[in-house]
C-alpha cells in the first residue's frame, strides 16, 4: 500500500447528481450517475471513440474500440462510482472514482466538442458530491504537469499536491473524516 | 547487439525479463543482466537472481548476471556508458487501478540521463 499523504480537512461538500445547468454555450447539461444499462455503456463507447487522441493522460482512454470496451467494463463495475455529464441522449463528458485499498482513484474527461464551457468543473463536484454521500474518505489522482488546464481544475475543488516528484503531479483530497478507531 | 537489461523486481521488470530472455533467443543479442535495488519493492535480491537463472536456463540462452549497488538509475546508466553498451531495457511502468500507466523512478532517472539508447518493455 502506498504511503500517499492526505489533508486532515474534508473538502467542501458537494451537491451529489442528479442535477443540471447550463454551459458557457448555452447547452442544457445533465449530470447523473451511470444507471448500470448497456446504454449508457454505448453512449460511453461512443464518446470515447471520438475521442482526440492528444488529450490522453497515461494511456487512457485506450485508442481502439475492443480497447475502450475492457477499460470501460473495468471502471463501471459495481464497486466503481461514475458519474456521467449529458447533452440529450450524446455524453459530454465522463468522471469515475475506482477503489484503490482505502481510497478512490479519480479521472474525468470531457468531449472536445464540451471542452471550456465549464461543463468538467460542475462534472468533478458532482462525483465529489456523490463519493460524499456513498461513504467515499479519500481520492487520489494524478495528473501531467504541464496539463494547467487540469491541475487548476483540480485545485479549484480542492485537490492539493501530495507528491510532485515524479512524471505525474499526484493530488489528493478528503471527503470525510476518518472512521472512529474501532473499539472506541 | 549489446544490450543491459537492469531490473529491480517490481512486476513490470519481471515482464521485461521475460520478454527479453525471448527476444534473445531468438535474435542472438549478448545479454547482460544486472539486478538492481528497488527500495519500492519487497522481492529479495536472492529471488529476483533465482528467477533469472530460472528462466535462462530454461530458455538455453546464456547471459551474464551482475549485481549493482547503489542507487539503481544511476548505477544502471554508468554501466551502460562505460562498457560499451547499445541498449538498456527496463520495464515499460505499472498501471493504476484507473488504468493509468505509472513509470517507475528508475526508469524516470534512466530516460532523463542515459546516452544509450533505452527500451521500456510493455
Amino acid at each position: 500500500m502506498s504511503d500517499r499523504t492526505f489533508s486532515d480537512a474534508v473538502a467542501d461538500p458537494y451537491d451529489a447528481p442528479p442535477l443540471s445547468f447550463t454551459d458557457r454555450e448555452d447547452r442544457t447539461i445533465e449530470v447523473r450517475a451511470y444507471d448500470g444499462s448497456d446504454e449508457e455503456m454505448e453512449a460511453l463507447v461512443e464518446m470515447y471513440d471520438a475521442f482526440d487522441p492528444s488529450d490522453r493522460a497515461q494511456g487512457i482512454p485506450p485508442g481502439r474500440e475492443d480497447r475502450i470496451r475492457d477499460w470501460l467494463e473495468n471502471i463501471l463495475d459495481e464497486d466503481c462510482l461514475n458519474v456521467i455529464a449529458w447533452d440529450g441522449g450524446e455524453v459530454a463528458g465522463h468522471a469515475t472514482l475506482v477503489p484503490d485499498g482505502d481510497a478512490y482513484e479519480l479521472a474525468i474527461f470531457v468531449h472536445q466538442t464540451y471542452q471550456r464551457a465549464g461543463i468538467g468543473t460542475r462534472l468533478i463536484k458532482a462525483l465529489l458530491g456523490y463519493g460524499r454521500v456513498s461513504g467515499v474518505e479519500k481520492v487520489w489522482l494524478t495528473v501531467e504537469r504541464w496539463n494547467r488546464a487540469a491541475v487548476g481544475l483540480y485545485q479549484t475543488v480542492g485537490f492539493e499536491t501530495s507528491d510532485a516528484e515524479s512524471f505525474e503531479l499526484e493530488m489528493t483530497i478528503r471527503l470525510a473524516e476518518p472512521p472512529d478507531d474501532e473499539g472506541g | 547487439m549489446k544490450v543491459l537489461l537492469g531490473i529491480g523486481g517490481s512486476d513490470d521488470s519481471i515482464r521485461a525479463l521475460e520478454k527479453t530472455v525471448e527476444r534473445t533467443a531468438n535474435v542472438d543479442d549478448d545479454l547482460t543482466v544486472a539486478i538492481v535495488d528497488n527500495p519500492s519493492v519487497e522481492r529479495s535480491r536472492e529471488d529476483i537472481e533465482t528467477r533469472v537463472t530460472e528462466l535462462l536456463d530454461e530458455r538455453g540462452v546464456e547471459a551474464t548476471v551482475r549485481l549493482l549497488d547503489g542507487d539503481a538509475g544511476s548505477a544502471l546508466v554508468d554501466l551502460a556508458e562505460n562498457e560499451g553498451f547499445d541498449q538498456l531495457v527496463l520495464g515499460g511502468g505499472e498501471t493504476s487501478p484507473m488504468g493509468k500507466i505509472q513509470i517507475g523512478s528508475i526508469a524516470e532517472f534512466v530516460l532523463l540521463n542515459s546516452h544509450v539508447t533505452v527500451t521500456l518493455v510493455r
